[in-house]
């Protein structure tokens, strides 16, 4: 069974999320904040594949992308850095990014790839519904990739409903119409949207992200959710001094003390 | 062969909406609803009356006597530089906050790269009153001063663009980081024939006004609807598409984009993206632009700000990959000497951008019978500084 369903069959509640920049803050870096989350006991990582021009992001993962190009983070040497990562890490992988990357590698040799090492799922914001009904379904599905897509408060309930038909693993609940770590704190009328979308009966479980960033936050994605994605406040403890297996298991605590 | 956009909204393989969700209820219903209102009467006449009594249209085409005498054919200027504002911009920036009204949106948001769309879309929000938010390159901010305190005075407020090469590109990732944002209240008025389905087709539509002009003041000057050749500059492609559009079919008027050499294609520092460019996805649609072979774009140069962009608009690669049209580049050495030329031969002092479109003159073969229309896209006020500095005036 796919990692992904395994998780959300096993876990129902708190499912803790975490996105970071491949390559970031070093190119080497990128197993290694793996390894920490894994041993942190983070339930499901979302690693993400740079690019030059990422409009759904906000300041700190525009920031973080550039830095890990700058280090010379690509397609290739991410699956290189990853082609022994099922030895050592049992829990769900997702890489996370834009279209274009993918399509210069090929989208079917990069699925092939993904399966080759082990990734359970792809999340790609600007691979648009119809494009991945009519062109990839088939390539991710014969290659066991979960497609992730995304709603938010905007997303009509026809669409809703595609969306979910669609999916398979969970839907990445975005939380407000935002890029990334744009918004700070939780509104009512992101509650309202949370509390709409939590009776609106999807078949697929639901993870929230963009926003949360603390304890806090978190608690409140999961009260109306399985779980919750933290990105952009992630990938800002990664930007301090410390070493690296204290920055990640500081901000996991903080984290888990609202579990 | 068919050049127009398809109900997918594909011109061949190039184009589509690669829309992050979060963009999709503004694009959806912008796709449902602009034939709709571009084909409504109350559309039609506030448009066209605008178009008239404000823009100062039809723009005159002008017979180059003297540019015709150096090369030994028959040269005509479409003057869009004498249009409001001082280019073709403003050709699409009516057409879009019209629509936009229509929409029920309040507040407007633009990118630009010389500032000619972002003057051009100010403009337009002063005249209906709305809130107007353009991104600048941070460069561009400074190489494109007077466009800069223009929109200000406007009423518009001007935000640079600080990430990547500070210039086009980098401006419409924050224009579009600001769409998803502010999905509710606010229009993306899009510069040219770039971004998501419908953007790349209405833009085409609004600016396909310059050739419909091109065939009755032909008819009239010279007897006949068709010229022999038609050239425009490209960097997003929507004075091209624009000059383009009614001779699409007409495979005897042959058409020619001039792309933005920068230092030279030879170089890193070019923006000449169909002479370099591969097949990829940038701002939202499939068509050709400047990469590695990681699938990371590249920062293009130009030394006009208009043209300093890594891609290309999904027609002008359908144009290019049917061999409807022809794409040659200029490189910024050439684009001064053939900017002098027509201002010392013509009295006319160009844009940068337009004098890409006049610096192909002398690498092309004219016949003395030939009729040849140079879309003279805009003026070169905005870039007297540059021309200054390299002239020494």
């Amino acid at each position: 069974m796919n990692r992904i369903n395994k998780l959300f069959q096993e876990k129902e509640k708190n499912i803790l999320s975490v996105y970071f920049t491949a390559g970031y803050p070093k190119l080497d870096d990128t197993v290694p904040v793996i390894q920490e989350l894994v041993k942190n006991g983070v339930d499901l990582i979302e690693i993400g594949m740079p690019f030059s021009d990422p409009v759904a992001d906000g300041p700190v993962i525009q920031g973080s992308s550039l830095v890990a190009l700058q280090n010379g983070m690509s397609v290739h040497t991410l699956f290189e850095q990853l082609k022994e990562i099922r030895q050592s890490v049992d829990i769900p992988l997702i890489l996370m990014g834009y279209i274009n990357p993918v399509i210069q590698y090929g989208v079917e040799a990069f699925c092939q790839k993904c399966n080759e090492i082990g990734i359970d799922g792809l999340i790609i914001p600007d691979l648009p519904l119809s494009v991945y009904e009519e062109e990839y379904k088939s390539i991710f599905e014969a290659n066991y990739l979960h497609n992730i897509f995304l709603i938010t408060p905007q997303t009509s309930d026809e669409r809703l409903r595609r969306i979910d038909e669609a999916s398979s693993g969970f839907i990445y609940m975005v939380s407000s119409n935002s890029t990334t770590g744009a918004k700070e704190g939780v509104t009512d009328l992101q509650n309202a949207y949370f509390e709409r979308i939590s009776k609106f009966g999807l078949k697929n479980p639901r993870l929230i992200g963009f926003g949360i960033s603390n304890a806090e936050t978190f608690r409140n994605a999961c009260h109306y959710s399985h779980g919750a994605i933290i990105g952009s406040a992630f990938v800002k403890a990664l930007d301090t001094d410390f070493p690296l297996n204290e920055k990640v298991s500081q901000f996991v605590k903080k984290i888990a003390t609202a579990m | 062969m068919d050049y127009q956009v398809n109900k997918k909204g594909y011109y061949g393989e190039f184009g589509g909406a690669y829309i992050p969700e979060m963009m999709v209820p503004n694009i959806e219903e912008l796709e449902s609803r602009y034939m709709e209102i571009m084909h409504s009467h109350d559309f039609k006449q506030e448009f066209v009356s605008l178009l008239k009594n404000y823009v100062g249209r039809p723009s005159p085409l002008y017979f180059a006597k003297r540019l015709s005498e150096k090369y030994q054919s028959n040269i005509f200027l479409k003057r869009e530089d004498l249009n409001h504002t001082g280019s073709h911009k403003i050709n699409n920036t009516i057409g879009q906050i019209l629509v936009a009204k229509k929409l029920g949106k309040t507040r407007i948001i633009a990118e630009t790269g010389a500032g000619q769309h972002g003057l051009a879309t100010a403009t337009v929000c002063a005249l209906m009153g709305l809130k107007c938010i353009v991104y600048m390159g941070a460069v561009d901010v400074e190489r494109q001063a007077p466009n800069v305190k223009k929109m200000r005075m406007l009423g518009a407020e001007v935000i640079p663009a600080v990430s990547g090469n500070q210039t086009l590109k980098d401006a419409t990732n924050e224009a579009m980081r600001d769409w998803i944002n502010n999905p509710v209240d606010t229009f993306y008025i899009i510069g040219s024939v770039v971004g998501p389905h419908p953007y790349p087709d209405m833009v085409a539509r609004f600016q396909s006004v310059i050739s419909e002009e091109m065939r009755w003041q032909l008819e009239e000057q010279v007897g006949r609807e068709n010229p022999d050749r038609i050239i425009a500059c490209v960097g997003g492609g929507s004075n091209a598409a624009g000059a383009f559009y009614h001779y699409l079919d007409q495979e005897n008027v042959e058409l020619i984009g001039v792309e933005a050499a920068g230092k030279g294609v030879d170089t890193n520092e070019t923006a000449a993206t169909i002479t370099l460019g591969t097949p990829g996805v940038l701002h939202s649609s499939r068509s050709i632009l400047m990469q590695t072979g990681d699938g990371q774009i590249t920062e293009p140069y130009s030394i006009s700000a208009g043209l300093d962009y890594p891609g290309i608009g999904p027609l002008h690669a359908h144009l290019f990959k049917t061999g409807r049209a022809k794409y040659l580049w200029a490189t910024d050495a050439e684009v001064l000497d053939s900017a002098l030329e027509l201002t010392q031969l013509e009295g006319i002092i160009p844009a940068l951008e337009s004098a890409h479109a006049l610096a192909v003159l002398p690498k092309i073969k004219l016949r003395p019978e030939e009729i040849t229309v140079i879309n003279l896209s805009g003026r070169g006020d905005k870039d007297m500084e540059t021309y200054l500095k390299h002239f020494g005036y």
